[in-house]
């Protein structure tokens, strides 16, 4: 069941799984509909999820947990929900996980701005929060957290990876969204890479690195910088590029051949684990694992 | 909007003021340092040559994120008999005009930002009870929100910051907003703008239909149109028939001002 750190440092290259929400959206979420509940109302589409990543050559999935905090949670009237969703969303994908496959519960942003950072949240109650939801996770038997596209990293990322560290003992991924401006790439919170990166090692993330937000292009360059300040392993989700409309339809442009062409230069950049993040599916797994392994899984 | 790095009109040239004019050395600096942009140079140097020195000091107070000064200063000019309307023009909304420009140049993040909106509040208290008890009107009256079924209000957020820290009144609906709601706030605060964001490219096209439904209660015309959002483009813009795009919180303000007719 567990393994996972001591795989990665075996120098094994892992290959994770694609996008949730885009899948569940494929399969039945209604536009501005919680996720997370899908992990009780339809449990066999969480299931099969799992499943369809493992059986494209995925060697991990993320649980179906991104909004799982109470914060989040609680904007759909589930703020009570919190053990039981995440707890279902590791099951889930425990049960479709083939032997020496891996399941990393997600935990994503709350959405708030503690007060040190200018907003309204308080750090204590923030840190508690990401405790509640990294109980839940574990009760479901993840392997690992990965706590992603976070923008503050001395702030909401550093409560979340120590309330995990504290509270479960799991090994923590923790992964930044970086956004490409006039003066380069930055977190909303103004982090660079390169210190995001080093920050991260500080402060104990067993495997940091960079999710969504921009497309494969730019996210060779965050893993460039993020590699020169950090001996950790590096892990990264990947948008398929910047959705944009075609007749009324959203349209994600990068085709898994695209993606997965451009994939041995996200690894000579310095990446150890790759998948997939907004816009990838399935498809975009069998063609990383099909380029990366020479064959299919 | 101006493009980047765009000539500066003959106009400003043969009148413009030198930035040795500004008689506040912190904002000279500011300004040196961070505005690049000519024609942006040339505006606020002029802005700043001409403002009362006392004012400068409440402008330099929201700048650097000093609530209790930009407070207590807002306050003592009052005192001193300057109306309230120079007070918010070439103080509050003066220092955030620089304030917006270096968080588009990446100079400064969310968290400085949010620092320097509450200084601008925390003088705009003393401003905004005047202004209303003597019946002057705001830029325009502006009413925001995420579209139906988003929930994320961040970036929202910090524009309706900038905005009031530009002189429009806004009215914040909030999050998971129906069209009807937005069409109810429009009659009721008679609203002249709508500023509709969303962060989920699946929330994305209830932007359209929120259109859509303004067309279809022949109030469309009524109001210009703006929206916003990590996933929203130009393009989708303008195909579902909105007014304008911004792209971040500074251009929100610029288009806001470009939709009502205002200047600068």
């Amino acid at each position: 069941m567990s393994g996972f750190l001591e795989r990665i440092s075996s120098g094994a290259l892992l290959i994770s799984d694609g996008a949730t929400g885009t899948y569940l959206q494929q399969n039945g979420l209604e536009p501005g509909g919680c996720p997370e509940a899908f992990n009780s109302d339809h449990p066999e589409v969480i299931r099969e999820m799992a499943a369809a990543y493992f059986a494209a050559g995925s060697d991990m999935v993320e649980t179906n947990s991104f909004g799982g905090s109470r914060y989040m949670l609680a904007k759909y009237g589930h703020g009570d929900r919190v053990e039981e969703l995440n707890r279902l969303a590791g099951e889930l994908a425990r049960a479709a996980a083939p032997d020496g496959c891996f399941v990393l519960g997600s935990i994503g942003p709350t959405g708030e701005i503690l007060a040190e950072k200018g907003g309204a949240a308080d750090d204590g109650e923030m840190y508690g929060v990401f405790q509640e939801q990294a109980r839940g996770l574990a009760a479901g038997g993840v392997d690992a957290v990965c706590i992603e596209t976070m923008s503050d990293v001395t702030g909401e990322m550093s409560l979340a990876i120590r309330a995990v560290k504290e509270t479960t003992g799991l090994p923590v991924v923790a992964t930044l969204c970086f956004d490409r401006g006039p003066r380069g790439l930055f977190t909303m919170m103004g982090d660079t890479p390169q210190s995001a990166s080093a920050a991260l090692t500080e402060m104990g993330a067993d495997v940091v690195g960079s999710n969504c937000g921009i497309a494969i292009g730019d996210m060779i360059e965050v893993i460039v910088a993020m590699r020169q300040a950090t001996d950790r392993p590096i892990l990264t989700h990947i948008n398929a590029g910047i959705p944009r409309i075609e007749a009324g339809e959203i349209v994600y442009p990068d085709s898994p051949e695209f993606m997965a062409d451009q994939m041995e230069r996200v690894i000579e950049a310095g990446a150890n684990l790759v998948g997939g993040c907004c816009g990838t599916g399935p498809e975009h797994v069998r063609a990383f694992v099909s380029r990366l392994r020479g064959g299919a899984a | 909007m101006s493009e980047k790095g765009g000539k500066v009109p003959e106009f400003i040239r043969t009148t413009m003021a030198e930035l040795a004019d500004i008689p506040n050395e912190f904002i000279r600096n500011e300004l040196d340092e961070f505005v690049e942009r000519d024609d942006e140079r040339a505006e606020l140097i002029e802005l700043y040559s001409q403002s009362a020195p006392h004012l400068l000091e409440i402008g330099a107070a929201i700048i650097s994120g000093r609530n209790e000064d930009s407070d207590r200063l807002t306050v003592e000019a009052l005192q001193r008999g300057t109306g309230a309307l120079e007070v918010m023009d070439d103080g509050l909304i003066a220092g955030m005009a620089l304030v917006g420009i270096k968080f588009r140049e990446n100079f400064i993040f969310v968290p400085e930002v949010l620092a320097c909106a509450r200084a601008m509040k925390a003088g705009m208290v003393h401003i905004e009870p005047i202004l209303s008890a003597s019946g002057i009107e705001p830029l325009a009256k502006v009413i925001m929100g995420t579209v139906k079924g988003d929930l994320h209000d961040i970036g929202k957020n910090l524009c309706i910051m900038m905005l009031r820290g530009a002189g429009f009144e806004v009215i914040d609906l909030g999050v998971d907003i129906s069209a009807d709601e937005f069409i109810d706030a429009v009659e009721q605060h008679n609203a002249t703008l709508v500023g509709m964001s969303a962060l989920l490219t699946t929330t994305m096209p209830n932007m359209g239909r929120t259109i859509d439904a303004f067309i279809d209660a022949d109030v469309r015309d009524d109001v210009k149109i703006m929206v916003g959002g990590a996933p929203v483009t130009p393009e989708f813009a303008d195909e579902m028939g909105a007014d304008a795009y911004g792209d971040n919180a500074v251009e929100c303000v610029e288009v806001a001002k470009r939709l009502v007719g205002v200047s600068r």
